[in-house]
C-alpha cells in the first residue's frame, strides 16, 4: 500500500481548471517531485492533499485512509506536514518557539493544564522544547534559536520552517518549492538536508521548480501541464518524455 | 547573585510578588493619605480589571476582538443579583425549591419590609452566573468566531447591543433601576464581598488578590502550548492549522475563557456594590475595555492591567468628568497612531521619532533620510524587549 495515493482530484476556481482529475501515488520512504511550468496547478494540488482547500472530485488516501473532507488541523495530526511557498513564519515568535509549534500534535496540554501549570505539563514543555530544539539543530539552524523568526534571512527562515515541519514527526512532508529564493550554496545545502530527511523515514512530495534540486533527490516525478498530469516516472524517464519536453521548451524543441 | 535576582523578577511568581506588593503599597499610601474613601474605586476598579485581563487575552493572544464583553460582565452580574433577590418563599411548596433548600442552594433572608423571603446562596448564584455567561460565549462564540476583523467587531456590538436592549426593557431586573439590595458574598474567614464601609480594606485586598489569581492563571495560559498555539494562529492562521492547531476550537475557548472571567468580575462587583445597573451592558463601556487594552498593549497582561487600575481609577474618582467617554477616545486614537504596540512598549525617543515621521513632510531625522525615523522604532522595540 502507497503511504500516499491521490485518486481523480479535480478543483475549478471559476472558469480555470486548475487541477482536472490527477492520479498518483507516493511510496513509503521516497521522494517524489511535483513539477510542471508556472500555473500548472502544483500548489492547488498541494492545498488539496493538506486539506487548505477542498476538492471538487477525487479522494486523497493517506495509508488507505481517505481524507476527504478533514480540516488541516486534523490532517497535520495525522502525520502529514507542509512547508508553504510563501514562508509562513509566525511573527513576534523566536524561531525555537516556532518550531516548538510544530510539535503541537505530538503534545497534549490543553487550557486548563496550561492555565494550573501542573507538574506534568511542566515536564511536557520540557519535552517539547528538546524537541523543538533536535529539529531546528537537524536542519543545521540550532544557533538561531533564540532570534525572532521573522527577522532572519530568507535561507534561514525557510530552515526554521523546516524545522517547525520536521518537528511534527511526519510520516510525509510536503515541500512548496523549498530553494526558491535560496542561493546556489543553500539549495545544495537543502539538497542534502532531503537526503537526510529520507534517511529518517520521512516520505517527501515536494513542488519544486529547480530542475537540478529534482533530479538530484527524487526517485520519482510527475509532470502537471494545466492542470492534468503529461508523465509520472524515474527522473531520467521524465527528461527523456518528448511530451515534457513540449511542455517545458515549446513545439520547436521537438 | 544578582542575575538570579533579576530571572524572579521577571518570572511570573515573581511578577505576581511585585504585583502584590504594589497593592499593599497603594492601600498603605490611602492609609498615610488618609484617604481610605479611595479604596472603594480601587476595589470597583480590580473588578473592571478582570474584563480587561481576559479580553488582552483574546485580544493580543487570539487575535480577536470583542466588543461585547459588558455584556458578559453584566450577565455576571445581573444573574448572581436576581438570583440572590429572587423570592421563591411562596413556591415552597415545589418539590425541587425544598431540595434546593435542603441543600442550602436557597437560603431565608430577611427582605425590604422585614418578612421573610427565600433566596440562592450567593455562592450557589456565583456559580450559576458563571455557567450562563459560559452558555451565552459558547452560543455566541460558535457563529460569530467565523468572522474576522470589522466583521467580528460589528457582530459583537450587535450581541452587546441586544443584551443592553433586554436588561433596559426587563421589569423583572429592574428596567432602567437595575437591581438593588444585593447581598455581601460571602468567604472563607468572616470576610465578605460588600457589605459597606466597614469592610473597605478587606474589600480592596479580596478585590485584588482575585486579580492576581486570574493573572496567575492567564499568564501560565500563555506561557504555555496553547499559549503558543494562540500565538501561531495570531501570526498566520493557515499555518497554525497546517501544524495541527485546531484554529476554531482554540478561539472559541480563549473566547469563553474571557467571557467567564468578564462574569466573574460583575457578579462580584455587584455584590460589593450590592447592585447593578443596565449602564453596565452599554456599549460605551465594550469600547472602553477595547481601549484599555489597546493602552496597555496588546497581548501585554501587565501593561493592561496597568492601565486598566489607573484609567478606571481616575475615571471613577470623576477626574474625567463629563469627558469620560471622550477621554478613552481620545486615548484610543492616540495609541493606535503613535503605538500600536502599547504604552508600555513605547519609549520617549521611539515616541519623538514616531510624532515627528508624522507631522513633518519632509525626512525628520537628521541622519539618511527615510531610513532615520524606521530605524529608530525599530531600535526602541528591541530596547524595550
Amino acid at each position: 500500500m502507497s503511504l500516499l495515493e491521490v485518486r481523480g482530484l479535480s478543483k475549478r476556481f471559476g472558469g480555470l481548471h486548475a487541477v482536472r482529475d490527477v492520479s498518483f501515488r507516493v511510496e513509503r520512504g521516497t521522494v517524489k517531485a511535483l513539477i510542471g511550468p508556472n500555473g500548472a496547478g502544483k500548489t492547488t494540488l498541494f492545498n488539496l492533499v493538506s486539506g487548505v482547500l477542498p476538492p471538487d472530485a477525487g479522494t486523497v488516501l493517506l495509508r488507505g485512509e481517505p481524507l476527504d473532507g478533514e480540516p488541516s488541523h486534523r490532517i497535520a495530526a495525522r502525520g502529514l506536514s507542509r512547508t508553504f511557498q510563501q514562508i509562513r513564519l509566525f511573527a513576534q515568535m523566536t524561531a525555537l518557539e516556532n518550531v516548538m509549534v510544530g510539535v503541537h500534535p505530538r503534545s497534549r496540554a490543553g487550557f486548563v493544564a496550561g492555565m494550573l501549570h501542573l507538574p506534568s505539563t511542566w515536564r511536557e514543555e520540557k519535552d517539547v522544547e528538546r524537541r523543538a530544539r533536535e529539529a531546528l539543530a537537524f536542519v543545521g539552524a540550532g544557533e538561531l534559536a533564540d532570534a525572532d523568526a521573522t527577522s532572519l534571512s530568507y535561507g534561514q527562515q525557510r530552515a526554521v520552517e523546516l524545522a517547525r515541519a520536521l518537528a511534527a514527526e511526519p510520516e510525509l512532508l510536503l515541500l512548496d518549492e523549498p530553494a526558491a529564493g535560496l542561493n546556489m550554496r543553500e539549495t545544495a545545502e537543502l539538497a542534502r538536508l532531503i537526503g537526510r530527511i529520507r534517511e529518517r523515514g520521512v516520505t517527501v512530495l515536494i513542488v519544486e521548480h529547480d530542475m537540478g534540486l529534482v533530479m538530484k533527490v527524487s526517485d520519482e516525478v510527475a509532470v502537471l501541464s494545466y492542470g492534468q498530469k503529461i508523465a509520472d516516472a524515474t527522473p531520467r524517464a521524465v527528461q527523456r518524455d518528448p511530451e515534457v519536453i513540449r511542455v517545458y521548451l515549446g513545439d520547436d524543441a521537438c | 547573585m544578582r542575575g538570579r535576582t533579576v530571572t524572579f523578577a521577571r518570572s511570573r511568581y515573581g511578577r505576581i510578588a511585585l504585583f502584590l506588593g504594589v497593592v499593599v503599597l497603594v492601600q498603605l499610601l490611602t492609609a498615610v493619605a488618609d484617604k481610605p474613601f479611595f479604596l472603594t474605586q480601587l476595589t470597583m476598579a480590580a473588578y473592571y480589571t478582570l474584563v480587561t485581563a481576559g479580553l488582552s487575552l483574546l485580544m493580543g493572544y487570539a487575535g480577536q476582538i470583542s466588543l461585547g464583553h459588558a455584556a458578559f460582565f453584566a450577565i455576571g452580574g445581573y444573574a448572581s443579583g436576581y438570583l440572590t433577590t429572587v423570592d421563591l418563599a411562596s413556591s415552597r411548596s415545589a418539590s425541587l425549591v425544598a431540595l434546593g433548600e435542603r441543600l442550602h442552594l436557597l437560603v431565608p433572608r430577611v427582605d425590604l419590609y422585614g418578612g421573610e423571603a427565600l433566596s440562592f446562596h450567593p455562592w450557589a448564584a456565583f456559580v450559576l452566573a458563571i455557567a450562563l455567561a459560559l452558555a451565552v460565549a459558547w452560543l455566541v462564540g460558535v457563529p460569530v468566531l467565523k468572522l474576522k476583523g470589522h466583521y467580528l467587531a460589528m457582530a459583537t456590538l450587535g450581541f452587546g447591543t441586544i443584551v443592553y436592549s433586554v436588561l433596559l426593557a426587563s421589569q423583572r431586573l429592574g428596567a432602567a433601576d437595575g437591581l438593588g439590595s444585593v447581598p455581601p458574598f460571602p468567604l472563607l474567614g468572616g470576610l465578605a464581598v460588600g457589605g459597606g464601609r466597614a469592610g473597605r480594606v478587606a474589600n480592596y485586598y479580596v478585590a485584588w488578590v482575585v486579580v492576581a489569581l486570574a493573572l496567575l492563571v492567564l499568564s501560565n495560559l500563555v506561557q504555555s502550548r496553547v499559549g503558543r498555539a494562540l500565538r501561531a494562529i495570531h501570526g498566520a492562521e493557515d499555518a497554525a492549522a497546517s501544524m495541527g492547531v485546531d484554529v476554531a476550537r482554540y478561539k472559541l475557548r480563549t473566547f469563553v475563557l474571557s467571557a467567564a472571567l468578564a462574569a466573574v468580575g460583575g457578579s462580584l462587583l455587584t455584590h460589593f456594590n450590592a447592585g447593578i445597573g443596565p449602564g453596565e451592558a452599554g456599549v460605551m463601556k465594550s469600547v472602553r475595555y477595547v481601549a484599555i487594552v489597546a493602552v496597555g498593549g496588546m497581548g501585554s497582561l501587565w501593561g493592561t492591567v496597568a492601565t486598566s487600575a489607573v484609567l478606571t481609577f481616575l475615571s471613577l474618582r470623576g477626574y474625567f468628568g463629563t469627558l469620560d467617554d471622550a477621554v478613552f477616545g481620545g486615548v484610543l486614537i492616540l495609541v493606535m497612531l503613535f503605538s500600536p504596540d502599547g504604552v508600555l512598549r513605547l519609549d520617549a525617543r521611539g515616541a519623538v521619532a514616531a510624532i515627528r515621521a508624522r507631522l513633518t513632510p519632509l525626512p525628520a531625522s537628521p541622519r539618511e533620510p527615510g531610513g532615520g525615523a524606521a530605524e529608530e522604532k525599530h531600535r526602541s522595540k528591541g530596547v524595550a524587549r
